[in-house]
């Protein structure tokens, strides 16, 4: 497995004035190895989206790299930059409802990249257009519609379809299901794993959702306050989550199973996410966990190699494991 | 058997637009027994907040019109006057929270006083008494530091502790019944594991029924005790959470099972959406609401509107399936499922 695209300690503050600096990403190391689909999960505010859009140079960065095929990409995009980046890498927003203009039709939409990324002539970027309507099951005379003329879940297939026709290598998904009915999710999920098949992709999966990212993903990473706690195979995390937020996480997770939900225990979980402005040194989860340390509040746990047998590639950030 | 505790009958709610009339729900019967927790679930558009929002009269009329149906709480018919005995129910005997506490409380009235201001109009206190009452209700969803917090504006709250508040103000006049209307969508899944955890706490202290409108089946087998499932203005199944998720009847019901990805489930088996969308409202069909969608749909299903078919009981289904002469039991209708489920056992 060749690593296709790998963040190294990618930082990203916000200043909000008055001195204040909200810590979005503090450090945020990951590999994503090519074709692999890698789920991120963590509460909202814990710096998911950040994270994606800095990958794709939606967001410049703070400090950090973020190197792709070895090539390191720029701190700061310029319009020459996203020109050549983005028939590599795009992106799947949430809200379909938002991400698409009013006021272009379909086909605008999902040809804008193709007219300015490529030379095709309007009659060439018309047919992969229509092409493009039927592989995500939409109808090619759709492209004359406008955005309002379609249901959630048609939408998303439009924002797909406008990711995917530049065919790139590495999409990030960001919540591309969070705004859809559970039905309705089943056909989005399914869709992008018969594209992800057909064309090769590399996915960065972003999503609250539990039980669809251990569904979707080969490798799950647990992020809290713009840190990464937990990276390892998504069922492994999903069923043997080791760090204590992970735990935390998966345990308040609902399963549609009355006999499991009875049988779960209140859930001793204290407090809330707290506020990214000013962050205290030491573990960000230290002031929540149950089982935290001295030392949990005065040194930031790194990333390290589980050390015991449970399986490749498990990385944790807690002092309980060293 | 003594009467329920609200009782709703036949209900009927149109709204009309510039499209024409949106039959939005048709024709939805259901009880509430004290102490318990009633679930209705379904996906958007399907009427289950319409149903909630017309008993407590939340439904904006024109452009809505509650055509037929009765709601009675103990007895009084609620949908036509809010009150009874002079005080009005809202508040009082059922409370209810939303989806978004961010945009349902004041920003311009401190926490505290808009719980106070229940008090005062439901329950008469002096505005100190209902002040020191608030303190305790926000202390009693186990806000920390309640006396400070009760002095602060909605913006000051995150958005657990808005619910939290949201929840001390439904329960400030001790409701017989609390409408919750989906009262966890909006946060993260360990502020809601809290909420709930809170809910049932509530729940146990003081009796009270709850409703529980949501889509999510995992609250919903969390929570609840009964299960109506709605599907284009019908409930289309209803029965205890275990009639509803190991017993369903109704191919609606097992589609949506199916959609979701089940903890045991493997990478190498695909989920199976349900096809299509729900039908136009506007003019809705004239049988089954699910016949354009559904994989056992027959001949009479386009045709003539399925009744509930009660089943055992309490359990019941709006499906031709379950008609004698349909010569299909509900074993057939589990075994044309997807075949194994169980490949990866957790550890």
């Amino acid at each position: 497995m060749t690593a296709l695209i790998v963040a190294d300690k990618l930082t990203k503050h916000f200043a909000i004035g008055g001195n204040q600096v909200v810590h979005a990403l503090d450090g945020v190391s990951l590999t994503i190895a090519e074709k692999e689909i890698v789920g991120l999960v963590g509460e909202s505010g814990s710096g998911k989206s950040t994270f994606g859009k800095a990958l794709v140079g939606l967001h410049d960065k703070t400090s950090g790299t973020v190197t792709y095929r070895g090539e390191q990409l720029p701190q700061q995009y310029t319009p020459l930059d996203f020109q050549r980046h983005a028939q590599r890498m795009q992106m799947i927003f949430q809200d379909p409802y938002s991400s698409l203009n009013p006021r272009m039709t379909v086909g605008e939409i999902i040809g804008e990249g193709l007219r300015l990324h490529s030379d095709k002539s309007t009659a060439e970027v018309r047919e992969r257009v229509a092409d493009w309507l039927q592989r995500v099951g939409l109808e090619p005379d759709h492209m004359s519609r406008y955005p309002h003329e379609f249901s959630g879940g048609q939408r998303q297939r439009i924002g797909i379809a406008r990711a995917l026709i530049l065919e790139p290598e590495f999409v990030v998904c960001d919540e591309p299901i969070s705004a859809l009915d559970v039905s309705v999710q089943a056909q989005v999920v399914n869709l992008l794993d018969d594209l992800k098949a057909s064309l090769g992709l590399t996915l960065l999966f972003i999503a609250h959702d539990l039980s669809m990212v251990r569904y979707v993903s080969d490798r799950m990473a647990v992020m809290y306050l713009g840190s990464l706690v937990e990276i390892g195979p998504a069922e492994r995390v999903f069923y043997d989550p080791q760090h204590p937020y992970s735990q935390l996480l998966v345990g308040s997770n609902p399963e549609p199973d009355p006999a499991t939900e009875r049988a779960r225990k209140g859930t001793e979980v204290i407090g809330e996410i707290p506020s990214p402005v000013n962050i205290p040194p030491g573990c960000r989860f230290a002031n929540r966990c149950p089982a935290a340390m001295d030392i949990c509040r005065v040194t930031r746990p790194e990333l390290k190699l589980l050390k015991d047998s449970s399986g490749p590639e498990r990385l944790v950030a807690c002092h309980l494991f060293e | 058997m003594t009467a329920p505790l609200l009782e709703v009958t036949d209900l009927r709610v149109e709204f009309d637009t510039y499209g024409g009339t949106v039959h939005a729900v048709r024709g939805v019967s259901f009880n509430v027994e004290p102490g318990e927790t009633l679930a209705i679930v379904g996906e958007s558009g399907c009427g289950k907040s319409v149903t909630v929002q017309s008993i407590m009269g939340l439904i904006p009329m024109p452009p809505g019109r509650i055509t037929a149906g009765h709601a009675r709480l103990r007895g009084h018919d609620i949908l036509r006057s809010k009150r009874i005995d002079g005080a009005d129910i809202r508040g009082g005997e059922v409370g209810m929270i939303f989806q978004d506490p961010m945009t349902s409380l004041n920003p311009t009235m401190t926490i505290g006083d808009q719980i106070a201001e229940t008090l005062i109009v439901h329950r008469r206190y002096t505005v100190k008494q209902a002040a020191d009452r608030a303190v305790e209700l926000l202390a009693s969803t186990r806000i920390p530091d309640a006396a400070k917090r009760a002095r602060q504006y909605p913006f000051e709250f995150s958005g657990g502790m808005l619910q939290r508040s949201m929840i001390a103000m439904a329960i400030a006049c001790q409701p017989k019944i609390l409408i919750a209307d989906e009262p966890t969508t909006a946060l993260d899944v360990t502020i809601q594991a809290q909420i709930l955890d809170l809910l049932q706490d509530l729940q146990r202290e003081t009796g009270m029924a709850i409703i529980l409108i949501t889509h999510d089946l995992g609250v919903v087998a969390r929570m609840a005790d009964r299960v109506n499932v709605m599907y284009a203005g019908e409930i289309v199944e209803r029965g205890t959470a275990e009639d509803i998720f190991y017993r369903s009847a109704h191919p609606y019901t097992l589609g949506l099972r199916d959609a979701m990805p089940s903890n045991n489930l493997a990478r190498s088996h695909r989920l199976q959406p349900i096809d299509g969308s729900p039908p136009d409202l506007f003019a809705p069909p004239v049988g089954c609401g699910y016949f354009a969608r559904c994989p056992h749909a027959m001949l009479i299903c386009r045709g003539e509107r399925p009744p509930l078919f009660g089943l055992d009981s309490g359990h019941a289904s709006r499906c031709w399936l379950q008609h004698e002469d349909a010569g299909r039991s509900i074993e057939r209708l589990h075994t044309a499922r997807r075949p194994a489920t169980a490949t990866q056992s957790p550890t």
